[in-house]
């Protein structure tokens, strides 16, 4: 009531009762992290990419970056993984989430074993898998027991590198499927039953079904679970360095390798950069092409 | 003349040589204070950081071991990679206030420290000098400036382990305590042609130190440098010669950290690397190995000396603590438990306890026979390349990838490199070091 008395409020109290408060306010915590623990760090990032020593710009450390020997290798390897990872992962979780999400009996064991990989941390499954896939590993040991194979195969031979990229594609989407899969899944449970009744009603079968009320309604957590496993493939690191070592270069590791073992932050911020700039690119792809219209909302 | 004097120096047999009953096993308990007549020693706890014995087991033993005997301060071991344990120096140094007392490093890790950030040990190195501490040793702790960086602590070094079933596929003539290169190369074929299986491993793992043994040992055993003869025709020879030994080398070695596990599992007889990184086989097997000498090459029998020091940051919360616990580490006493507990031997000249667990045995004949080789000659580690040691390493395992991995033309490869290592050495100008000839000036690729 104090407003209507005609004297102008000060700054703060205005702001307060303005309908930008609310949002803003809410906003706030997230932006405040944001800019702390992401974009000045991206900037210090990219301060040090276009440094050559202390002090001095240039693209120096870019220049020996693209020079560097494992560069090309790194990066054919890096968008191998995501090319091939990714959609297998996308199919998997997918599948996945409707067979628990069908609801039959016992479904509920089915997401505690699928979400198992989640509690490991990269590197453990990275040995996990090496462990099996070793010379005198689980899997040798298996096909020797079954009389499939009289001498070890060599799984992670820099001589065969199709294997070693097959074995990095099995570890990886049995490690990272799990975070798909959960998002996927919390998206089916927001379905409204209501459209599932409908579809029933039209006498719609299980496969038109999830054609064409799932997938559709689903596509908000489709384009979450893109994001997300996108930006996972780009730095895949653990499981790669445990499986191939330097025989599989991918561009986080030569990122990791020009910090911590070559000591030159430069180069080591010139990959981070290359990487950074290579996620942006496939999310203002993927925000693109899975966007939800306003109309489609309205429909 | 001076090759001998440095050579039996740097030999690690000079503390096996001393007669096993010397009694050197430091009869004097160190009761873990400062000697007599220092000033108080503080009993402000601090942190030993460290970038040796950061595996589980080599920590435990450490601290149940080693640790629980200094009792002037409470002293808590913390293992570090090199490169987050710089940055952590750097930080707390930055900081002006730190909870490391201790620094716990290989020489080559200090180097990528600026030498500002370290107290100067001078004062006890002086108080310490009848410990019996090689000259050139004190000198590598110097890191090439006026002041004393670093004690030295403990060294090894890289020897052969071969498994006893190996022996009998040795190529005629060939005696496993004066191997060539090339014989090692028929030796590694005859075991895969003859068991079928590649059983002879080099470690080329992500975090193993391969550039180490090129560096070394084969860079000096074929073109008698390193730096200067980089791209020689004896370098390229070299690399023809490594080419065929991979040929024969078990594939997995690409995953190879540390040689002791794939030896232990059978799946590596021949095993080239770290003391400590195969000790583990001999202690899981006697009775199964032999430990020999590393190859020999054109030019000799080149080994490395791998030496780690202690020093103090200028950060630390308790410089009088420090001091106590770096006279405590290197009582002739502790340093022989450090070789029963950790494996790597003493910095002194003294005898070595004369009873010796079954697997330590093994090592030390090991790296005795290879000292003791009369062809034997010492390399050092790179000496004044500071920070940029990572990518003078770097060039060595480009190198190494590209022409044994990935097949590429070995002179075109060499030039390339070359021209890289000699940025590196501009970038730093240091001089040549041991085997490559004194230089004034940054030392160049010839």
């Amino acid at each position: 009531m104090a407003v209507r008395a005609g004297r102008a409020l000060p700054f703060p109290a205005r702001f307060a009762r303005s309908d930008a408060a609310l949002p803003l306010g809410l906003l706030a915590p997230t932006i405040v992290f944001l800019t702390l623990l992401i974009l000045i760090p991206v900037a210090q990032a990219l301060l040090l990419s276009f440094q050559a020593t202390e002090g001095t710009l240039g693209i120096e450390a870019y220049r020996r970056m693209v020079h560097d020997v494992a560069f090309a290798d790194s990066l054919r390897n890096t968008l191998l993984l995501l090319v091939l990872v990714v959609p297998v992962q996308l199919v998997l979780a997918l599948a996945m989430a409707l067979l628990i999400h069908s609801r039959f009996p016992g479904h509920g064991i089915f997401l505690y074993i699928f979400a198992l990989p989640l509690a490991i941390s990269d590197l453990a499954a990275g040995i996990v898998w090496l462990s099996i896939f070793a010379d005198t590993g689980y899997m040798n040991s298996a096909l020797a027991g079954l009389g499939l194979a009289t001498e070890p195969i060599n799984f992670l031979s820099y001589e065969n590198l199709h294997l070693v990229l097959l074995t990095i594609i099995v570890a990886e989407s049995w490690r990272a499927t799990a975070i798909v899969l959960v998002i996927l899944l919390a998206g089916l449970q927001l379905i409204p039953r209501e459209y599932f009744e409908a579809a029933d009603l039209f006498g719609a079968s299980r496969m038109k079904r999830t054609l064409l009320v799932v997938l559709p309604m689903l596509r908000p957590s489709l384009q979450s679970a893109l994001i997300i496993r996108t930006i996972f493939a780009f730095q895949t690191f653990a499981v790669v360095l445990a499986l191939a070592g330097r025989q599989f270069p991918v561009l986080s590791y030569e990122a990791y390798d020009w910090y911590y073992n070559n000591r030159n932050e430069f180069i080591a911020a010139a990959f981070a950069a290359l990487i950074l700039l290579m996620t942006l690119t496939v999310t203002v792809f993927y925000l693109r092409l899975l966007r939800v219209k306003d109309a489609e909302i309205q429909r | 003349m001076r090759h001998a004097r440095v050579a039996a120096a740097f030999a690690l047999v000079a503390a096996i040589l001393a007669s096993a009953c010397g009694g050197g096993t430091g009869g004097a308990p160190s009761g873990g204070t400062a000697a007599p007549g220092a000033a108080a020693v503080s009993s402000d706890p601090f942190v030993m950081l460290s970038t040796q014995l950061n595996t589980v087991t080599e920590s435990e033993a450490l601290r149940s071991q080693i640790l629980s005997g200094f009792t002037a301060a409470k002293v808590e071991f913390r293992g570090e990679e090199a490169g987050p344990f710089a940055d952590r120096i750097a930080a707390e140094a930055k900081a002006g206030k730190g909870t490391v007392g201790v620094i716990g490093a290989l020489h080559g890790d200090f180097g990528a420290i600026s030498a500002d950030l370290f107290e100067d040990l001078g004062p006890l190195a002086t108080k310490l000098k009848d410990r019996g501490f090689p000259a050139e040793f004190m000198e590598l702790g110097k890191l090439g400036t006026s002041k004393q960086i670093y004690i030295p602590w403990m060294q090894a070094t890289y020897i052969l382990g071969v498994n006893k079933q190996a022996l009998q596929y040795l190529p005629s003539g060939a005696s496993v305590d004066n191997i060539t290169y090339t014989q090692l190369t028929e030796w590694c074929k005859n075991i895969a042609d003859k068991t079928g299986r590649k059983r002879c491993g080099l470690p080329a793992g992500p975090k193993s130190l391969l550039h180490r043994l090129i560096q070394g040992y084969m860079y000096p055993a074929y073109t008698g440098g390193l730096v200067t003869t980089y791209k020689s025709s004896e370098a390229a020879t070299l690399w023809r010669d490594l080419k065929d030994l991979w040929q024969h080398v078990n594939p997995q070695s690409l995953q190879i950290d540390f040689m002791q596990e794939s030896m232990l599992s059978g799946e590596v007889w021949v095993g080239f690397d770290h003391v400590a990184r195969l000790v583990k086989a001999f202690e899981g097997k006697p009775n199964d190995f032999v430990a020999a000498p590393a190859p020999k090459g054109p030019k000799g029998l080149y080994y490395m000396s791998v030496l780690a020091g202690l020093a103090i940051p200028k950060s630390t919360p308790n410089k009088s603590g420090a001091e106590a616990f770096i006279d405590y580490m290197t009582t002739p006493g502790v340093q022989s438990k450090t070789l029963t507990a950790v494996s790597f031997f003493p910095v002194l000249n003294q005898a070595l306890p004369a009873d010796l667990p079954p697997h330590l045995k093994i090592e030390a004949e090991g790296v005795q026979k290879q000292s003791k080789h009369p062809d034997a000659k010492v390399a050092l580690l790179p000496v004044g390349l500071g920070a940029k040691g990572g990518e003078f390493n770097k060039v060595q395992l480009d190198t190494f990838q590209r022409i044994v991995i990935k097949g590429e033309d070995i002179q075109k490869v060499l030039n390339e490199q070359a021209a890289i290592l000699q940025n590196v050495m501009n970038d730093t100008k240091a001089p040549c070091w041991r085997p490559d000839p004194p230089s004034t000036g940054p030392c160049q690729v010839k």
